[in-house]
């Protein structure tokens, strides 16, 4: 029970994680580019916000939909918990919500509306702050379910809607999710900014890339120390399952690893390390709070609906995932060249942007 | 103002402001698509400039399509976690499935927003039509849902929890056919229409430029297709209604008595206290024949039902008259502009009948939100029918009219800036003239 996963429920909360890591390295990194568009500065802000632009606009509303698909899982799969987490989370939630709409549409209006400067700007400038907003929300709603304040007592949650997320712990998350987005999309920018040979555009991410690996590296530390605090059934599964340690000590690993491709500007391999650590932190994450969905008191088991409903949802996945991962392939090689998926940085020499130091 | 009054005003215009977008979602990819393909197939580049006209229309309102959808998968939870953790294992697989519609619209709207020169004509007109389908099969999907609220079937009921599930049941259930079919009409006649009159208006400013003469007489066309089916979808509608949810049919109709040869009420203020509905024209036998094709047949009258499992007998009336009168205006127009184009052989394009055709072209929009208060209205007191009331159903959160206020004021302004938006394109669009000749 502790360790396998292989049971229906399981499988299917497993791939709700799978839909939020996908979220995250995805859907995050347009977060992220929001608040570099926010954060632009310097001669060449406007050329920062106009590679933004030009590289979330085709894909943000397919990157969003990941958000979408683990809700809906959850809430087949799990009716009990997402009643659960919707009534006790309702205010962080309606936040989040706020900031997805503003967000979202501020985009497209800039992108298709009238093309007079000011107007623009306003329209930016809602973009880029709910885009600072949502992740910082995000977070806070991840971290009040693993902080163990949402007590379902008789199948009812009793809560008096603030105390499931005003605690150290949520805000801190809150606070990684917004550093780890904002670290994903500059790496992604940095490369994106590299195929256009567009040099001082790089560097310019470049620099951002490493001020957010540091700063995330700096805010899991602090947030780590308010696991324990904080979140103690956490911590105890953390501690329960020495192996988390080392993965947590893993995901450290790739952190240094990216600021040192950050600094030797192998910017491919960066990419890899970043979006490796997000999924090291976020499975490790998920394990140590196995077998519980929502902490301190609902399972997996105990919030999964029918049995064969959870059938059904695991075939109509592998189903719609026929279709939807070469579609996805096909929208990311359309718009991000061919080198998209690449792993490493081909040798230098055989490529336009990236030499080595 | 109750919480539970608050949540339903949020559910209903969060809805009633995500419907328009699910419309334009449904209709517009179709409607860019058959310009695109014309294009390909007759090299005349006008619709070429359509179709790209459109699909610029489209990208903005798809993404407010997409955000307001977003708040609501999430405000089922937040306003009726009740109803969630009773029917979400039972109606969550038609969710998770339109999940996958949702990605496949998302994605191949990318390529064909933002692909024009980047892909093949070929691969980019095919993801036009891949946009089209799977806009249309999302709307169907999460009928399925809507459907399973007013008719539920596919579980039983043990203790107050659902047993024995049966979800391919619950998909098909008995109200999703008419629901899905008349919606989708829905979908694409208010699309029709909308677009009718915004291209009539830009003629009455420029009589010659192809560019709207087309597109008017391609709306034109869509709206009077639309606009003949309509009436027997929502005929249809009316029978299944009336076998399936007889206190909802009463309260469309004003029909307060069980009768035999019910009369068809046109007009009049049902009155739920004196129950009788003075001032309306009556047509003697007729209501009995739409929804049971016999003169003679009888209709259950709302005094068959408890007092408090009423619906707002005077707003479902009110509401399906609006729906049928805009239905028979939009029919009435679409049809005035045929007879005209063919007697004269030419587009209707007198400066009467593009005005005509301009003050029409709300209606669609009008029916498709009185539609929905028939439907969500004709169902209360219940949020599944005859299993779940709506007050049983709503969160313990209290002060929702926090949240109403502040989605209310979210929505007036992404209202107003999307109309700004749009009336910028449109004015924007391009100038053809007529005797441009198409591309070799
Ligand atoms: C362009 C929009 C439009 C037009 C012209 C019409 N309708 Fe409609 N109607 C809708 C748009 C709509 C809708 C908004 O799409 C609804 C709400 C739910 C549904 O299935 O369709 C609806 C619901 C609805 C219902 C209730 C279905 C239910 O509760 O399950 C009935 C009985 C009708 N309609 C009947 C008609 C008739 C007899 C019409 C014409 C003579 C008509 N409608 C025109
Ligand atoms: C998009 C078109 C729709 C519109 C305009 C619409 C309109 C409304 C309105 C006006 C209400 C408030 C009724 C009241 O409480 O008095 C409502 C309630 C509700 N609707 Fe719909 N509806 C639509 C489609 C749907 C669909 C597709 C679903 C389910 C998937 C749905 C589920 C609900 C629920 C759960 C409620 C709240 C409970 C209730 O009031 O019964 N609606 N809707
Ligand atoms: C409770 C009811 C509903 C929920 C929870 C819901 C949910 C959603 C969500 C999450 C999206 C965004 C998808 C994306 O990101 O691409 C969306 C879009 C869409 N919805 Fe809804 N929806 C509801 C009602 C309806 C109804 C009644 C229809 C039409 C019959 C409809 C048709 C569509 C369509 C066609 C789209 C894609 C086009 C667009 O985004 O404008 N939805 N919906």
């Amino acid at each position: 029970m502790n360790t396998l996963l292989f049971d229906l429920p399981s499988l299917v909360a497993g791939s709700i994680m799978v839909a939020m890591t996908f979220y995250a390295l995805l859907g995050g990194a347009d977060f992220g580019s929001g608040v570099w568009d926010l954060l632009a500065s310097g001669p060449r802000a406007r050329q920062q916000r106009e590679l933004i632009a030009h590289a979330i606009g085709p894909i943000w509303e397919a990157n969003h939909v990941w958000l979408i698909a683990a809700i809906v899982i959850l809430f087949t799969g799990f009716p009990l918990a997402f009643a659960e987490i919707s009534t006790a989370l309702f205010i962080p939630l309606m936040l989040m919500l706020v900031g997805i709409v503003a967000r979202g549409s501020a985009f497209v209006f800039r992108a298709y509306g009238s093309q007079t400067d000011s107007v623009r700007q306003v329209y930016g400038t809602v973009f880029a702050i709910a885009s600072v907003v949502t992740p910082i929300f995000l977070g806070i709603i991840v971290g009040s379910i693993s902080s163990g304040r949402i007590v379902v007592v008789d199948g009812a949650v009793r809560t008096d809607f603030f105390d499931a997320w005003l605690g150290a712990f949520p805000f801190a998350m809150g606070a990684l999710t917004l550093c780890l987005f904002a670290l994903l999309a500059a790496v992604y920018l940095a490369i994106e900014a590299d195929s256009a040979h567009d040099e001082a555009l790089r560097e310019d991410f470049r620099r951002r890339a490493l001020i957010a690996a540091i700063v995330t590296g700096g805010v899991a530390w602090i947030s780590l120390f308010f696991i324990r605090q904080d979140a103690p059934v956490l911590y105890a599964g953390f501690v329960e399952r020495p192996w988390t340690l080392a993965t947590v000590g893993l995901s450290m690993v790739l952190g240094v690893g990216t600021i040192a491709a950050l600094l030797k500007r192998r910017f491919y391999v960066a990419r890899l390390t970043v979006v490796l650590q997000v999924i090291c932190v976020m499975w490790t994450w998920a394990f140590a709070q196995y077998p519980y969905l929502v902490l301190p008191n609902l399972t997996i088991q105990q919030a999964a609906g029918p049995e064969i409903t959870l059938q059904i949802a695991v075939v109509a996945l592998v189903a719609g995932g026929l279709i939807l991962f070469p579609s996805l392939f096909l929208l990311y090689r359309v718009f991000k060249g061919r080198k998209v998926f690449a792993l490493i940085d081909a040798p230098a020499g055989n490529q336009t942007g990236a030499r080595g130091a | 103002m109750t919480d539970a009054l608050a949540a339903r005003l949020l559910m209903g215009l969060s809805l009633a402001f995500h419907i328009v977008f699910a419309a334009a979602g449904i209709a517009m990819p179709l409607f860019m698509v058959i310009a695109e393909w014309r294009y390909r197939r007759t090299g005349e580049t006008v619709w070429l400039s359509l179709a790209k006209a459109w699909s610029k229309g489209a990208a903005v309102l798809f993404a407010v399509g997409a955000v307001g959808g977003t708040v609501l998968s999430f405000e089922l939870g937040l306003l009726w976690p009740g109803f969630m953790q009773f029917s979400g294992s039972i109606i969550g697989v038609p969710f998770s499935l339109e999940g996958f519609a949702f990605f496949t619209e998302a994605i191949f709207l990318g390529i064909y927003l933002y692909g024009w020169e980047r892909v093949s004509p070929r691969l980019h007109l095919g993801a036009g039509v891949i946009v089209a389908v799977s806009g249309a099969v999302s709307g169907l999907l999460v009928l399925m849902v809507n459907g399973w609220q007013h008719a539920p079937a596919g579980f039983e009921v043990a203790n107050g929890q659902a047993v024995n599930i049966n979800p391919f049941a619950a998909m098909f259930n008995p109200a999703w056919p008419h629901i899905a079919l008349h919606m989708s009409i829905a979908a694409y006649q208010t699309i029709a229409a909308a677009m009718m009159g915004i291209h009539g208006i830009m003629l009455l400013r420029d009589r010659s430029n192809l560019f709207h003469r087309k597109a008017f007489a391609f709306a034109l066309t869509a709206t009077l297709i639309t606009g003949v089916l309509q009436p027997l979808a929502g005929d249809f509608s009316a029978k299944q209604v009336a076998q399936l949810q007889p206190a909802k049919l009463a309260a469309m109709e004003g029909q307060f008595k069980t009768e035999q040869g019910a009369p068809l009420r046109i007009g009049g203020i049902p009155n739920p206290n004196t129950q009788e509905t003075p001032l309306a024209i009556e047509i003697p036998g007729l209501l009995s024949w739409l929804a049971f094709g016999d003169t003679g047949a009888t209709v259950i009258g709302l005094e068959a039902f408890p007092r408090a499992d009423w619906p707002p007998v005077l707003l479902v009336h009110l509401a399906f008259q609006i729906m049928v009168g805009s239905a028979f205006v939009m029919l009435g127009v679409a049809g005035l502009g045929a007879v005209l184009a063919w007697r004269r052989r030419r587009l209707p394009d007198s400066r009467w009948y593009l005005w005509l055709a301009a003050l029409a072209a709300p209606f669609g929009l009008l029916a498709l939100e009185t539609g929905w208060v028939v439907t969500e209205l004709g169902r209360q007191p219940w949020i599944i029918q005859d299993i779940m009331r709506t007050l049983d159903a709503v969160t313990p959160m209290t002060n929702l009219g926090v949240p109403l206020v502040s989605f209310a004021l979210i929505y007036v302004a992404l209202a107003v800036i999307t109309v700004w938006v749009l009336t910028y394109q449109v004015l924007h669009s391009p100038r053809i003239a007529p005797g441009h000749a198409p591309a070799a």
